[in-house]
């Protein structure tokens, strides 16, 4: 699984990086960024879900493995 | 509600509603129900003429669209604001684009997750102070003891001003945001008032430079220039009166609900890890800011005839009920784990502070029961909520155990 934070869409409210800090960090501004380029470690498949649920602007970007 | 100047009760809210009525202030969420199932953008010809969108779709689409409408005035009163876009009256909050993106990243930095952190252990030592004085009363009222004081003492310390002056910023408040009906002169006044008073500070500020919010505005630049005097005070006056009302108003929103909803209380203090979600399950459910825009010329929108300089209200705990975005969108459920609410609002406007009113948020509530895990209403016909496009309990008075 991968995610990815859409940067035309993210305004810098927070909750993935509150809901999964494994996967993604703020910066200076509030916006967020994937880490490790977006890869999900294995058990952080339940972080990565609660990231992207709860984007308001619809920024998190779930990739599942085909 | 003193200073309401009521001219004529709403009869209809589809064709004449009015924001700041009684009937809005005491429980708006019927009133948005139903136009969201017959009347999604109704209007009004109050304030010069208003529109107001209901459901998520209409909110969001609006919040949007900064072509058709501008932020130059975000609080709908009989007055049309001074000050033109792109900058608009309080910078960056009334800006739109491109002025906006850098007058707001200017601000960012100092409400990042990083900045908030380090005020947490402050802000945890203010609610057990308040805490403290409450003695060992079995009433207390949690709005007048405790949650106005929280973001009031917060954002003075950021900003250097005195934090006695409580009272002071909370008159300036109710002026800015509950005095939108009153007749223009007398909102004039109150508008210099408050100019006088940040005048003060900023002089003393000047004389007497230090590591706060002013003494950095009042040294930044934006491309090169230093800001105009009208965007320092424009700032000044956003991160004094956005910060302490709508913090103020979750937190007594979220005690409200608490106190009549035994279930939701007794879990969140049996399960305080809880916490995140219910946090932002009460911030859904009784979000507290309204926003508004002004339509920048005249346009057909969504089948609606806007005129230039009509306000539109961005209501957004509306579409936070609107049952087409959220499961059981009018309960609150405590634990919801998807939740992709507008409290802080939509697009290139979200708020500024929404970090710093989430730690506030959660450090009040945690100590709140920490101290008082059994609560209760005193009297539910007791509790007052503010009117306006900001909404919160005013008076709130509890039993504690």
């Amino acid at each position: 699984m991968r995610v990815r934070v859409d940067q035309e869409k993210c305004q810098g409210h927070g909750r993935c990086y509150a809901l999964a800090p494994d996967l993604f960090e703020s910066d200076d501004y509030g916006n967020a960024h994937e880490l490790h380029d977006g890869v999900v470690p294995p058990g952080r498949e339940e972080q990565a879900r609660l990231a992207a649920a709860n984007c308001p602007e619809l920024a998190v970007i779930l990739e599942e493995d085909a | 509600m003193t200073d309401v100047t009521d001219e004529s009760t709403v009869t209809d809210w589809a064709t004449d509603f009015d924001h700041a009525d009684p009937a809005w202030a005491a429980d708006p969420y019927p009133i948005w129900e139903d136009l969201r199932e017959r009347c999604p953008v109704a209007h009004s010809d109050r304030y010069g003429g208003v529109w107001l969108p209901t459901t998520h779709e209409a909110v969001s689409a609006v919040a949007y669209d900064t072509d058709t409408f501008t932020s130059r005035s975000v609080v709908v009163s009989n007055n049309r604001p001074m000050i033109p876009a792109p900058q608009g009256i309080a910078p960056p909050i009334s800006s739109d684009p491109p002025f906006h993106h850098g007058a707001r990243r200017l601000l960012l930095p100092a409400f990042s997750p990083k900045a908030v952190a380090a005020l947490e252990a402050r802000t945890r030592d203010y609610c057990r102070e308040l805490l403290e004085a409450m003695g060992d009363r079995t009433e207390v009222d949690a709005a007048v003891e405790y949650a106005q004081h929280i973001p009031v003492r917060v954002i003075a310390h950021m900003l250097g001003f005195p934090e006695e002056d409580g009272d002071v910023f909370r008159g300036f408040v109710k002026d800015v945001l509950e005095g939108v009906d009153l007749p223009p002169e007398e909102r004039f006044e109150n508008f210099q008032r408050l100019d006088a008073y940040l005048q003060v500070q900023i002089s003393d500020h000047l004389a007497n430079p230090r590591d706060d919010l002013t003494t950095f505005l009042l040294g930044a630049e934006m491309e090169g220039q230093p800001l105009s005097p009208e965007h320092v005070r424009g700032s000044i006056v956003l991160l004094l009166i956005a910060g302490i009302d709508t913090t103020w108003s979750a937190i007594g929103a979220s005690l409200w609900h608490l106190a009549r909803t035994p279930a939701d209380r007794e879990r969140l203090v049996a399960e305080p890890e809880l916490m995140t979600f219910a946090m932002e399950e009460l911030l859904r459910a009784f979000a507290p800011v309204t926003m508004a825009r002004l339509v920048k010329d005249d346009v057909e929108w969504q089948g609606c005839p806007m005129k230039q300089d009509e306000w539109v209200l961005l209501p957004f705990p509306s579409a936070n009920r609107d049952p087409e975005a959220f499961e059981r969108a009018d309960e609150v459920v405590i634990d919801r784990k998807e939740n992709r609410h507008a409290a802080f609002g939509l697009g290139i406007h979200r708020c500024v502070g929404s970090n710093l009113a989430r730690m506030e948020l959660r450090v009040a509530l945690e100590e709140w029961l920490a101290r008082h895990p059994v609560f209760e209403l005193a009297d539910p016909d007791a509790v007052t909520w503010s009117h306006g496009q900001v909404r919160g309990p005013r008076t709130l008075p509890l039993r504690v155990a």
